[in-house]
């Protein structure tokens, strides 16, 4: 069990900054994101998008403001627990445990939700018998790819992903690759190299096609698809893969009892907390009256969340409030002299 | 004299406020015919008014295709034509077809009065 002052659900912006305003108030904070690495939705959606409506930063990308973000809390030292999911949330008294996907449990007074519009899931094959072979012979990742050696491999989609590991499977695997529609948004150069391993006979391109059926068992045997002409295709294949991006779902948050207005948080925007003592939400997964969805709102939100933090997590001691221009306690706390 | 006067007032009035009529439908059949302000996009006239169907998580940045709806075969045409960040964003849609536009990239006009748009069974 790891005790924290503060528990920060969502790495994004809006939870990056969070460890900011609860370090130079001296709290302690572990970070928790289903993501593999630190960004959130700049990251994910965006990393390549410029962003204007930064104070101060006329133009930066997705992936620049969490770069800037990661190095303002670098003397902080914070614990990132990236790849897991918080499914539980159980009160002790005046504190809150946490438990994750892989079985971590977390306590502290203190929980900041920046879940932005929940966390990051796979988007998954539309035909509704994909779901009972999921995890035998359809998958929306590739742990490992020895897993797919000498295998019948059908690949669904057209960007990145999609191309890539057609490219890498069909060194050991006869691969399928079907897309939708004729044109592929993955990067020309791995399109030309697939289109080169199709003339030796080890890739074959189906568009524009579409998923119509999967025969099998226990195991997929073959998958019907059919083209936009009508024609349809019956396919022998063991595996089947699908790389469709990424959705958003709110996942079990909706499930802790907090006060909900469709898929967002209702927050006393005086501080942020929610209908539970020491639970906040902050950044585009809040609501109140007013509310904006744009970072730099997100960032004033956990300004005020953490004075309220402060006070549940040090109750004997009185908050004061600091600049960093001339406090020399938030300096020493940001390393600086 | 003076009640022609009234009269061209009044309808010049109701022009200047007129505002395009969006159809909005489910899967089910269910529809909703909505007075959607030009100049807001198809998303956002769904959104204020609680049509359900229509998530748009990313809030319109063309970031997570879950304002996802199907054109109604005549209007195709005459929409303006998706660009590419639109069209590949579709590809991750849940079951996109040929008439398949992203909401958000909808902008009201004139023009589109009377637009039907149906959305999917679910948007992810």
């Amino acid at each position: 069990m790891e005790k924290t002052d503060v528990i920060i659900i969502g790495a994004g912006p809006v939870g990056l900054f969070a460890v900011h305003q609860l370090g130079i108030k001296g709290l302690k904070a572990v970070v928790i994101d289903n993501l593999d690495k630190a960004g959130g939705q700049c990251i994910e959606l965006y990393p390549d998008k410029p962003i204007y409506d930064i104070p101060a930063i006329p133009e930066c990308t997705g992936e620049e403001l969490t770069k800037k973000l990661l190095e303002q809390i670098k003397p902080f030292k914070t614990k990132f627990f990236l790849n897991e999911r918080v499914n539980e949330v159980n009160q002790d008294k005046e504190n809150w445990i946490i438990k994750t996907n892989k079985n971590n449990n977390f306590f502290a007074p203190n929980i900041i939700i920046a879940g932005g519009v929940g966390s990051f899931e796979p988007r998954k094959l539309s035909l509704k018998d994909a779901e009972k072979f999921e995890g035998t012979s359809v998958f929306y990742s590739v742990r490992n790819k020895e897993d797919f050696k000498s295998k019948n491999i059908s690949i669904f989609g057209g960007g990145d992903s999609a191309l890539d590991w057609t490219l890498e499977l069909s060194k050991f695997s006869k691969v399928n690759l079907i897309h939708r529609r004729d044109e592929f948004r993955g990067a020309p150069h791995t399109l030309s190299e697939i289109k080169k391993m199709e003339k030796e006979g080890k890739v074959s391109l189906k568009t524009p096609c579409q998923l119509e059926a999967i025969e099998g068992d226990k195991k997929i045997k073959s998958i019907t698809v059919k083209f936009e002409d009508g024609k349809i295709e019956k396919i022998d294949t063991d595996i089947v893969l699908g790389f469709f991006g990424l959705i958003m779902k709110l996942g079990p948050i909706a499930e802790w009892g907090l006060n909900m207005n469709k898929k967002t948080i209702q927050v006393n925007p005086e501080n942020f907390e929610t209908n539970k003592k020491g639970i906040f939400a902050v950044g585009d997964i809040c609501s109140y009256p007013g509310k904006l969805r744009l970072i730099l709102s997100g960032f004033h939100e956990v300004a005020l969340a953490s004075v309220e933090c402060f006070k549940r997590a040090r109750p004997n001691e009185k908050y004061k409030f600091e600049f960093t221009t001339s406090s020399t306690t938030i300096k020493s706390r940001l390393g600086k002299k | 004299m003076f009640y022609i006067l009234a009269l061209f007032f009044y309808i010049l009035i109701l022009l200047l406020n007129f505002m395009p009529k969006i159809t909005y439908k489910d899967k089910s059949g269910n529809s909703k015919t909505l007075e959607v302000e030009k100049g807001l996009t198809v998303m956002e006239g769904a959104i204020q008014n609680n049509v359900p169907g229509i998530d748009a998580d990313c809030g319109g940045s063309m970031a997570c295709a879950t304002c996802h709806v199907y054109v109604e075969e005549k209007w195709l045409s005459k929409l303006p034509k998706a660009e590419e960040g639109e069209v590949d964003m579709i590809d991750m849609a849940f079951e996109p077809k040929k008439n398949s536009r992203l909401s958000c990239q909808l902008i009201v006009t004139d023009e589109m009065d009377g637009l039907e748009v149906t959305t999917p069974e679910k948007q992810s």
